[in-house]
């Protein structure tokens, strides 16, 4: 019985984030303008000044868009995950976030379906972006776009958790332009959604070093081998283990007695 | 009363840095039992509603729902109670009915259990033929009344209500007040409703008076008018929380 509950909440909460990214159209047609433009315009621009040599996943020489892609798709899911954590602070500055906080179950298990339904929503995002690549010629072997369901997954849930771990941090909604400027961009051009990690390390060791321990690097290396039908165990690892840390801080930050929250309850 | 109360606040102290928002504040709400919640903006109000719906901790003192301590045993607290919050918390995006179904399941509520359960709330505010309106379409009155049925909607035993009329017009506030008397008497809920709005005070009620973090007066209204001397109730406030100042 009690199970049941859980699941209904589950399904409840996941159907709900479903249903407003259906009604707010604008929202998905930003999320998928970003990569696009990157993908048309900046890849486009860069794809005859840069060579890429030989390397996993790749089997052969590949344009710069092809390289590019996976990083996209991460993007789409960097973003989305600080946009669930934006829709966070305007939930509770709104007051609705408290409906969800007073229903009767344990608070990690209603923030974990929260991260469920935005790690929905991403997906959703990213299969529709790759779907449009794959029109512009970018096509990974069928069976990648399977084995990319579940890396989608954990890199969605990663990077929805650190976006909920900024939300308990973040006190006002005007305070969330900061995080644009120091973790979103940041972490994506330290990372290799862009230029490879060998590449980086040619014009700079510490940028190197950066990229290299940027989870969002590991988001995108999970992504880039799944979609060709590789596991990059290191990637998978590493990804996980920054979605313990990011979920388990974020629970604390939600925790009545302990985190962000209890400041936050003025007035 | 012989029932064991619905809620029972004991001796909570809240404070925010030195300030202190709640000083040993204790009462208690019994079933059926219409609890005016009354006190000036600052009072304390806010705070104790966060306390008893958990939005943080009470480091002294205890809260019980239902005989469950809101801190050790909070689903079981929480599953018997229904909030209308101050700030509206309908998603404006999503149609009534969403917003219903959304609230059900995060109760565990079954798909015929909800449907039926929303019907009947629904019809109870007058709302049911306006069900797959998107809540944006509708005024703040209407969006009240929904607020109002989504609380009632996993039948709780006790309703929480925080200023729900701030910025109604007087018809669509008399027919919420109206309508929560009535819950108290014909179905026997327990209600807390905070308020700094005297005319929404019945005679019947029970009230508590808080100022600065302080409960000033506890008692069924016209046991209060009778000991204070006071003959209204706007008279019975002002003795009460000008007292507090004098303090």
């Amino acid at each position: 019985m009690r199970l049941l509950h859980y699941l209904r909440a589950m399904r409840g909460i996941v159907v709900r984030e479903l249903w407003r990214f259906l009604r707010q159209r604008e929202r998905f047609i930003a999320a998928l303008v970003r990569p696009l433009v990157w993908l048309f315009v900046f890849a486009a621009g860069f794809r005859s000044t840069l060579g890429l040599a030989i390397m996993p996943p790749y089997e052969t020489y590949i344009l710069y868009e092809v390289y590019i892609a996976p990083g996209l798709v991460g993007m789409i899911q960097l973003f989305n995950g600080m946009q669930s954590s934006l829709s966070m602070v305007y939930d509770r500055e709104m007051g609705s976030m408290r409906t969800l906080l007073v229903s009767p179950l344990p608070r990690w298990f209603l923030l974990t379906c929260k991260l469920l339904a935005g790690t929905a929503v991403s997906v959703l995002q990213a299969y529709t972006f790759l779907s449009i690549a794959w029109f512009y010629g970018i096509e990974a072997p069928w069976e990648g776009y399977l084995w990319l369901l579940p890396a989608l997954i954990v890199s969605g849930l990663m990077l929805g958790a650190l976006g909920m771990l900024l939300s308990s941090f973040i006190k006002q909604l005007e305070n969330f332009a900061g995080v644009m400027n120091f973790v979103i961009f940041p972490m994506f051009f330290m990372s290799t959604a862009l230029y490879p990690l060998w590449k980086i390390k040619e014009s700079s060791e510490w940028l190197y070093l950066l990229a290299q321990y940027n989870p969002f690097s590991q988001a995108v290396e999970l992504i880039r081998f799944a979609l060709y039908g590789q596991f990059n165990q290191y990637a998978f690892l590493y990804t996980c283990g920054s979605l313990v840390v990011f979920l388990l801080l974020a629970i604390i930050g939600y925790n009545p007695s302990k985190g962000m929250m209890k400041r936050k309850g003025r007035g | 009363m012989t029932d064991r109360p619905v809620l029972s606040v004991d001796h909570v102290s809240y404070a925010f840095g030195k300030k202190k928002a709640l000083d040993d504040v204790s009462f208690a709400v019994g079933r059926g039992q219409c609890t005016m919640l009354l006190g000036p903006n600052g009072a304390g109000k806010s705070t104790l509603f966060a306390l008893i719906t958990r939005l943080f901790d009470a480091p002294a003192g205890t809260i019980r729902l239902n005989g469950y301590d809101v801190k050790k045993k909070t689903g079981k607290a929480l599953a018997g109670l229904g909030v209308v919050f101050q700030q509206p918390t309908l998603d404006l995006d999503l149609s009534v009915m969403q917003n219903l179904r959304y609230h059900a399941a995060l109760h565990g509520m079954s798909r015929k259990q909800t449907r039926v359960r929303i019907r009947e709330e629904l019809e109870r505010q007058g709302m049911f033929e306006r069900r797959r309106e998107q809540v944006r379409q509708l005024n703040g009155g209407h969006r009240r009344r929904v607020e109002i049925a989504r609380a009632l909607l996993h039948q709780p035993t006790l309703l929480l209500l925080d200023e729900p009329t701030v910025g109604l017009d007087v018809p669509s506030r008399q027919a919420i007040v109206r309508h929560v008397h009535e819950l108290c008497s014909t179905d026997r809920i327990a209600v807390l409703w905070a308020t700094h709005l005297i005319d929404e005070i019945d005679e019947t009620d029970h009230l508590i008076i808080l100022h600065r973090g302080v409960v000033r007066a506890d008692g069924v209204v016209a046991e209060i008018k009778q000991r204070s001397g006071a003959t209204t109730i706007d008279e019975v406030f002002h003795r009460f929380t000008r007292e507090g100042m004098a303090a």
